[in-house]
C-alpha cells in the first residue's frame, strides 16, 4: 500500500525545481503548511515562502500580487476553505486579473472525515469550473500528480488543484504513468461500459473495472483529472462505443464532473449516464473509504451501478 | 514645473465628458479621488507607457475601481491611450473602457471592481519586491466605505507582518458612500488609531491639495520599516458645488444644466490654479 499522499508529491516536486534553482516559485499557506505538507518548502526554502495566518482571503490576494510581479506562487490551503471563503479572490484576483497562481486545495472532498461540513469541499469543482479562465485539476495518484505538477510549473496561466488528504493506492508506476496535459488518461479500456472519474474515485473505477471484466463486462476508464478544459473528445470517442456511461466524483451531484460529462455526452451521442456523487446533504460521519462505501462511490457500488444500469 | 492643481481640474473636465457620453459614472468618487491620482502618476510614480514591462516599475491599483473614469482620464493624459477614444468609446457596446479598471488596457495592472481586494495583492506585489531587492515601490488606492470589507484588514495585518515600507495604501477618506455619511453606514473613525494600531505609519493630510499630497508621498518613501497609509481627507464632487459632499452623487449622470454649472466650475478653478501658479 502507498503511504505517500498526493499532497506530498507535490511539495517534493516544489522543492526539486526550488533546489534546481528556481527562485520564482513561492509556496503560500494559511496557517496549513502541515496538512499540506509543504513544511520541509518553508524549511529549506524560507525566503520562498510566506505564512498568510488564517486569512484565505489574503493568501489569494497576496498570491495574485506576486504572481503579477513575476512570481509562479503555489497557495495552499483546505479546498473547503480555498474554493468558499476565497473564492471572490479566485475569480477577480486570479482568473479575471489573469494572473499566475496555482490554487491548491487540500484535503479536498470528504478528507477531513468526521470533522464536518463547514471541512467537506463538495462544491469546489461546480464553483471553480464555473469562473472563466479558471483550469481544474483533480490528479488521482502520486506519479499522475507529479506529472501535472510539473506541467503546470510550465505555464502562465491560474488553475485549481484539488488533493486529498490521505494517501491512495497507486494507479500508474514511476514508470508507467501516461500523461498528456489536458488529456484524459485511459486507465482501462473496453467497449461497453465508460466509466469517467476524477480524483480519488478513479480507483474505485479502475476496480469496478477489472471485476466487471471478469463477469465479461468490457469497460473504459478515463481518468479525467483534467475536469477543466474537459476532454470532450475523448469522452465522446469512448461514449460512442459504449452503452452506459457512469461518471463518478467525490462531489455534490450538481455541476460536477457528472454534470460536464452529461451535457457532452447528451449533446452529441445520447447514451444513458449515470452519475455517482455524494448526496445534497451533510455526509455521514466517517473517514473517507467508511463514507465512500455507504455512498456506493467504492468498487462495490460501482459494479451494482453497471448491473442496475447495463443491458 | 507642470501647475498640477490646473491639470487635476482639467482631467476633472475629460471626466465629466466621459461621463455624459457613457451616460452614467462614479461621478463623486471620481472627483475626490483624481487628485491623489494625478499626485502619484505625474510626479511621484516610477511609471510611464514605456516602462510597461520593467520589472522594477512602480506598481498601482486602483482598489476602489468604480473611481475608473478618474483613472481613465490620468491614463489618457500620461500618453495610454488617446482620451478621445475613452469618451467615444467609455461604457459602449463592446468597448474595453468598462466600468471598472480592466488589465486588457494598457496601464492597468490589476482588474478590479469587487471592493477589499486591492490591499492584499499590492501585499503580494511588495513581497515580490522585496524579494527581488527591487526598488520598486506599490500604491494602492481605498475608498472609505471599501474599509467596512474584512479582507482590507487581513492585507493590513501582513503589510506590517512583512514590514512592507515600499507600501503605501491610500484612503481617500471623503466619508461618504452610496447610502450616505460612512460614520453612519458602518463608521470608519478613529480611522488613523485603526491603522496605527495594525502597526503603520499613518499620514493624514488634505487630499484635495496636490502639493500636500506629493510631500506626504515623500514621507512615505522615508519612513522603514513599515508601510505607510495616507488618509486623504477629500470632498466628495470636489469641483463643483453642484455636485460637493451630496452622496446622490455617488453614482449620477449630471442634467444638461448641472453639467454646463459643473464645466464652468471646473474652468474657475483650472483658471484660479494657474493664476496662483
Amino acid at each position: 500500500m502507498n503511504k505517500i499522499a498526493n499532497r506530498k508529491v507535490i511539495c517534493d516536486v516544489l522543492c526539486e525545481k526550488a533546489a534546481a534553482g528556481d527562485k520564482n516559485i513561492i509556496a503560500l499557506c494559511s496557517d496549513s503548511r502541515g496538512s499540506a505538507s509543504m513544511t520541509s518548502f518553508f524549511e529549506k526554502f524560507p525566503e520562498q515562502s510566506v505564512e498568510a495566518g488564517i486569512a484565505e482571503q489574503d493568501l489569494v490576494g497576496m498570491s495574485a500580487g506576486l504572481a503579477k510581479a513575476g512570481k509562479k506562487p503555489f497557495a495552499f490551503s483546505p479546498a473547503s476553505f480555498l474554493s468558499t471563503r476565497s473564492y471572490e479572490q479566485c475569480k477577480v484576483d486570479c482568473a479575471y486579473s489573469d494572473t499566475n497562481v496555482k490554487l491548491v486545495g487540500i484535503s479536498g472532498g470528504v478528507s477531513y472525515g468526521a470533522l464536518g461540513m463547514s471541512h467537506h469541499s463538495a462544491q469546489d469543482i461546480a464553483a471553480m469550473s464555473s469562473i472563466p479562465n479558471m483550469r481544474v485539476y483533480l490528479p488521482s495518484d502520486r506519479h499522475q500528480t507529479r506529472k501535472l505538477i510539473e506541467a503546470l510549473l510550465q505555464d502562465q496561466k491560474c488553475a485549481y488543484i484539488r488533493t486529498g488528504r490521505n494517501p491512495v493506492e497507486d494507479i500508474y508506476s514511476q514508470d508507467s504513468c501516461p500523461f498528456e496535459m489536458d488529456k484524459a488518461t485511459v486507465a482501462r479500456e473496453g467497449e461497453e461500459v465508460l466509466f469517467v472519474a476524477c480524483g480519488e474515485m478513479v480507483l474505485p473505477a479502475v476496480q469496478a473495472s477489472d471485476v466487471l471484466r471478469e463477469k465479461g463486462i468490457k469497460a473504459t476508464v478515463l481518468d479525467m483529472y483534467c475536469v477543466k478544459p474537459l476532454d470532450t473528445e475523448a469522452i465522446l470517442r469512448y461514449a460512442q462505443k459504449a452503452s452506459l456511461v457512469v461518471a463518478v466524483e467525490e462531489h455534490s451531484p450538481f455541476g460536477g464532473l457528472g454534470s460536464m460529462v452529461a451535457q457532452t455526452v447528451s449533446a452529441s451521442c445520447p447514451r444513458k449516464v449515470i452519475c455517482r456523487a455524494l448526496p445534497d446533504a451533510p455526509v455521514i460521519t466517517g473517514t473517507s473509504p467508511e463514507v465512500f462505501k455507504y455512498y456506493g462511490l467504492d468498487c462495490e457500488g460501482l459494479v451494482r451501478t453497471v448491473a442496475e444500469n447495463f443491458n | 514645473m507642470e501647475n498640477l492643481t490646473a491639470k487635476s481640474f482639467a482631467l476633472r473636465e475629460d471626466v465629466v465628458n466621459m461621463i455624459m457620453a457613457g451616460k452614467g459614472g462614479h461621478i463623486g468618487g471620481d472627483m475626490s479621488v483624481i487628485d491623489t491620482l494625478t499626485a502619484l502618476y505625474f510626479n511621484v510614480m516610477n511609471v510611464s507607457p514605456e516602462k510597461a514591462d520593467d520589472p522594477d516599475r512602480d506598481m498601482f491599483i486602483m482598489s476602489k475601481g468604480h473611481s475608473v473614469e478618474a483613472l481613465y482620464a490620468v491614463l489618457a493624459a500620461k500618453g495610454y491611450f488617446p482620451i478621445e477614444r475613452v469618451i467615444r468609446e467609455f461604457s459602449q457596446f463592446g468597448s474595453q473602457f468598462i466600468g471598472h479598471p480592466n488589465n486588457k488596457l494598457p496601464g492597468i495592472e490589476m482588474n478590479s471592481g469587487s471592493l477589499g481586494h486591492g490591499l492584499p495583492v499590492a501585499v503580494g506585489m511588495a513581497i515580490a519586491g522585496k524579494m527581488d531587492h527591487s526598488p520598486r515601490r506599490v500604491y494602492v488606492v481605498m475608498g472609505d466605505g471599501e474599509l467596512a470589507e474584512g479582507s482590507v484588514w487581513e492585507g493590513a495585518m501582513s503589510a506590517t507582518q512583512y514590514n512592507l515600507d515600499n507600501l503605501c495604501a491610500v484612503v481617500d477618506r471623503n466619508r461618504l458612500q452610496i447610502s450616505g455619511s460612512t460614520e453612519d453606514v458602518m463608521h470608519q473613525d478613529p480611522l488613523e488609531e485603526r491603522f496605527a494600531s495594525f502597526g503603520w505609519n499613518v499620514i493624514d493630510v488634505n487630499g484635495n491639495d496636490i502639493d500636500a499630497l506629493i510631500h506626504a508621498f515623500a514621507v512615505a518613501k522615508s519612513v522603514k520599516g513599515k508601510p505607510t497609509v495616507v488618509i486623504a481627507n477629500t470632498v466628495k464632487g470636489y469641483g463643483s458645488a453642484v455636485m460637493e459632499n451630496k452622496a446622490a452623487w455617488h453614482h449620477h449622470l449630471p442634467s444638461q444644466e448641472e453639467y454646463e454649472q459643473i464645466m464652468k466650475d471646473l474652468e474657475a478653478h483650472k483658471t484660479a490654479a494657474m493664476e496662483k501658479g
